[in-house]
């Protein structure tokens, strides 16, 4: 990217490293459109098996890992690294540790890391673990880029100003710390040749199985949770501009959420061939993690106290409360689908498929677009946005968009489900398997019109945050009492 | 008390990534570890056996193409499943895969027992074609696994790289790797020592293109042998063991 457009409308400096803050940024919107692409394409699959192309790059089973990572990774990886390094300048009154060739690497790092695994993908090299899919040398690169932004986030916080650490920080360590022993833990393997890329796990079978929801139900835990709850401690409040609920609930809060997360891996596994002492365990904490779920829920939600008016006029703060709203609500249908009787009708179903959707688009990527929108117009020193009305289109296109999505998958999940298990009065399986796919077309095509209208809100946001960025204004009339300053 | 600690770890960046990690670390050691150490984690089963050096080269075609995304291989102890799909599955027929391939999704049905259940004509027409055998799936097409001839040069050296990692592989085996599986894939060779190495090993030429073996090859001889290392009519699950029959 230019230096023009990182630099654009900037006279002064400011004492914190705000370039690289802007790299990532930009890198956010452009990782985000590139993920619901994707994501559209491998719906139109499932719905029109011609989307697939005939071509050997193009099929469901290579593009689904580069929606996942394109999502989880590119976009919500870029967006933790551009608000977790402005939180940490921010609240600990210090530019960041290690100076701005360090920040400059961790950028451009990470974007190499993205590339490289996506790359892979398409081509076929996949270590064939869901979510943790990039083969042994880009998982040894990210181990590298990782263990820079941890040296980076811990450093800046030793050489704080303040005497005590905020607790946006707290949660954005453990982020930092439990993805990276997760991410080496899950990853360990040996390669077949030094010149090669394939490689074979070290585990195997059902240990091979517990390491790896381990991590990948802590990908949700500290990547997806951890990590943007971060954000929801730091943007809330100052959106809000009120403080945090309760120092209290969110130092209980903090504990309980990152003690309960590892232990919740094995709802992964219920009925399978791992143990059944250790789907209890599994089954137990992830209930119980549904406490300090809602505790943060609370914390955050009251945070508003006061200032629930702002909500008529105020689109930025309404992204944010929603997506604590649709933390809420992940947070409890999870828990519940972690119950064994529950999981026997959800799993291998696209309930799962919902439920991960309320969760990455509800909450993960709306808790985002509250946090782009906020830093946008800070970041480029702009007092306005060029449009709360394309705020408020965007808003609203997106919130259609998941209703549209997990309505549908709740339907075509439970329906499915409960068609594999059905038997007609003779006692025979009522319904073949390939029945049950045939019944999913409809549901599937609502499916991809929802992302379409998701993937529609997000190019709002990208052209507004654009001319935002560029000092533009559009002439239009204000919302509710006519509030269109951003400070 | 618990706040006047916590002003500790808020003050002091190391000793706040210690509490992180202590915090972190106990859940999944207590889950983790006792799978290595608890003998019954896997039952004694026999008749399961590493992958031939044709099934193995399969293997990692159908995690190359990400299979596992849409197909699972674990049976659930359920009425329906096992009318579906047989029995369910055990610890230990996965115990050489390396990754596990249990997956978390039937959008296609389960497969950890397709082996035998179809023809290999049915699975290569299946395969390049998924709609000219069955109307309503919506899989993709894979017609590129017969374009492409195997490259298995180094064969050798993948059985020596799961050896390391614990599939108990002889030298034998090893030095066999590349005749293996050639001999597999091609009708007319002699498959004694291939099936004494690996037995129930799906033979024959799976592409119906005799000349070359192709990916399509692998990948069938793969599918052929899921499910069918431990012999269901004689098994018998610990908790049953030494009641009449």
């Amino acid at each position: 990217m230019s230096d023009a457009a990182l630099t654009a409308g900037i006279a002064a400096e400011s004492p914190y490293n705000e370039r690289v803050i802007r790299q990532f940024t930009i890198a956010t919107l452009f990782w985000a459109i590139v993920a619901f692409l994707v994501g559209i394409l491998i719906a139109l699959q499932l719905a029109f098996p011609v989307f697939n192309f005939g071509l050997e790059w193009t099929t469901f089973g290579r593009l689904r890992p580069v929606h996942t990572s394109a999502a989880v990774f590119a976009f919500g990886g870029n967006a933790l690294f551009a608000t977790s390094l402005y939180v940490v300048q921010r609240t600990c009154r210090a530019r960041l540790f290690g100076g701005d060739g360090l920040a400059e690497f961790l950028f451009w790092g990470y974007q190499l890391f993205i590339v490289l695994a996506a790359s892979g993908y398409v081509l076929g090299i996949t270590e064939g673990r869901e979510y943790a899919e990039p083969e042994w040398y880009v998982d040894l690169w990210l181990t590298i880029v990782w263990v820079v932004y941890l040296l980076v986030f811990l450093g800046t916080l030793i050489k704080r100003k303040e005497p005590h650490i905020y607790v946006a920080n707290w949660f954005y360590l453990a982020f930092i710390v439990t993805v990276a022993v997760l991410h080496i833990g899950n990853n360990l393997s040996v390669p077949v040749s030094l010149l090669g890329t394939k490689s074979y796990s070290l585990f195997s079978g059902v240990q091979d199985a517990m390491l790896q929801w381990w991590y990948g139900h802590n990908a949700v835990g500290f990547f997806l949770t951890a990590g943007f709850l971060g954000i929801m401690y730091y943007f809330v409040p100052k959106q809000a501009n009120r403080p945090v609920y309760s120092y209290r609930l969110s130092v209980i809060h903090f504990w309980s959420l990152i003690f309960l997360y590892i232990w919740a891996g094995p709802h992964h596994l219920h009925y399978t061939a791992l143990p059944d002492w250790t789907q209890t365990l599994g089954m137990t904490f992830s209930v119980m993690l549904w406490m300090p779920s809602w505790g943060g829920m609370i914390n955050g939600l009251m945070t508003l106290s006061g200032a629930w008016d702002k909500l008529r006029t105020d689109p930025v703060l309404r992204f944010l409360v929603t997506s604590v709203g649709f933390y809420g609500m992940s947070t409890f249908e999870g828990p519940v689908m972690s119950i064994r009787a529950v999981n026997s009708l959800s799993h291998y179903t696209d309930w799962t498929i919902g439920h991960v959707h309320s969760g990455a688009l509800g909450w993960v990527a709306f808790v985002s677009f509250g946090a782009i929108y906020f830093l946008v117009p800070k970041l480029w020193k702009r007092t306005q946005f060029y449009s709360l009305r394309l705020i408020e289109w965007h808003f609203w296109l997106a919130t259609i968009g998941i209703v549209l999505y997990i309505t549908p998958m709740w339907i075509s999940g439970i329906m499915q489900g409960l068609m594999w298990r059905a038997y007609d009065d003779l006692g025979f399986l009522q319904f073949s398997f390939v029945e049950t796919v045939a019944a999913m077309h409809p549901y599937y095509i609502v499916r991809a019109f929802a992302g379409v209208l998701f993937l529609l809100g997000g190019l709002v946001m990208v052209y507004n945050m654009w001319r935002t960025a560029r000092g533009d204004v559009r002439a239009e009339t204000g919302l509710g009492a006519a509030v269109t300053a951003v400070a | 008390m618990a706040l006047i600690r916590q002003e500790k770890f808020e003050t002091n960046s190391i000793l706040l990534l210690l509490g992180i990690i202590v915090t972190i670390a106990i859940g999944g050691l207590v889950e983790i570890v006792p799978l290595f150490t608890i003998g019954e984690t896997i039952e004694k089963v026999e008749g399961v056996r590493p992958y031939s050096p044709l099934e193995l080269v399969g293997r990692n075609i159908y995690l190359r193409e990400g299979c596992y995304l849409c197909h699972s291989q674990q049976i659930r102890p359920f009425r329906d499943e096992v009318e579906r799909y047989g029995h369910y599955s055990l610890a230990a027929e996965s115990m050489y895969d390396h990754p596990f391939q249990w997956g978390s999704k039937r959008t296609g049905p389960d497969l950890a027992r397709v082996g035998g259940k179809y023809s290999n004509d049915w699975h290569v027409a299946h395969l390049i074609d998924p709609r000219s055998v069955v109307p309503e799936s919506i899989m993709p097409g894979y017609s590129h696994l017969v374009e492409h001839t195997l490259d298995s040069t180094d064969i050798a050296e993948h059985l020596k790289t799961l050896q390391i990692v614990g599939v108990p592989y002889t030298q034998e085996e090893i030095d066999n790797a590349a005749a293996d599986l050639a001999a597999q894939a091609s009708p007319d060779a002699d498959t004694t020592g291939l099936l004494a190495r690996y037995p129930k090993a799906a033979l024959g030429d799976f592409d119906g293109d005799p000349t070359k073996v192709t990916e399509m090859d692998a990948l069938v001889a793969y599918l052929q042998v899921l499910g069918r290392m431990v012999d269901f009519t004689t098994y018998r699950p610990d908790y049953a063991k030494g009641e009449p029959e």
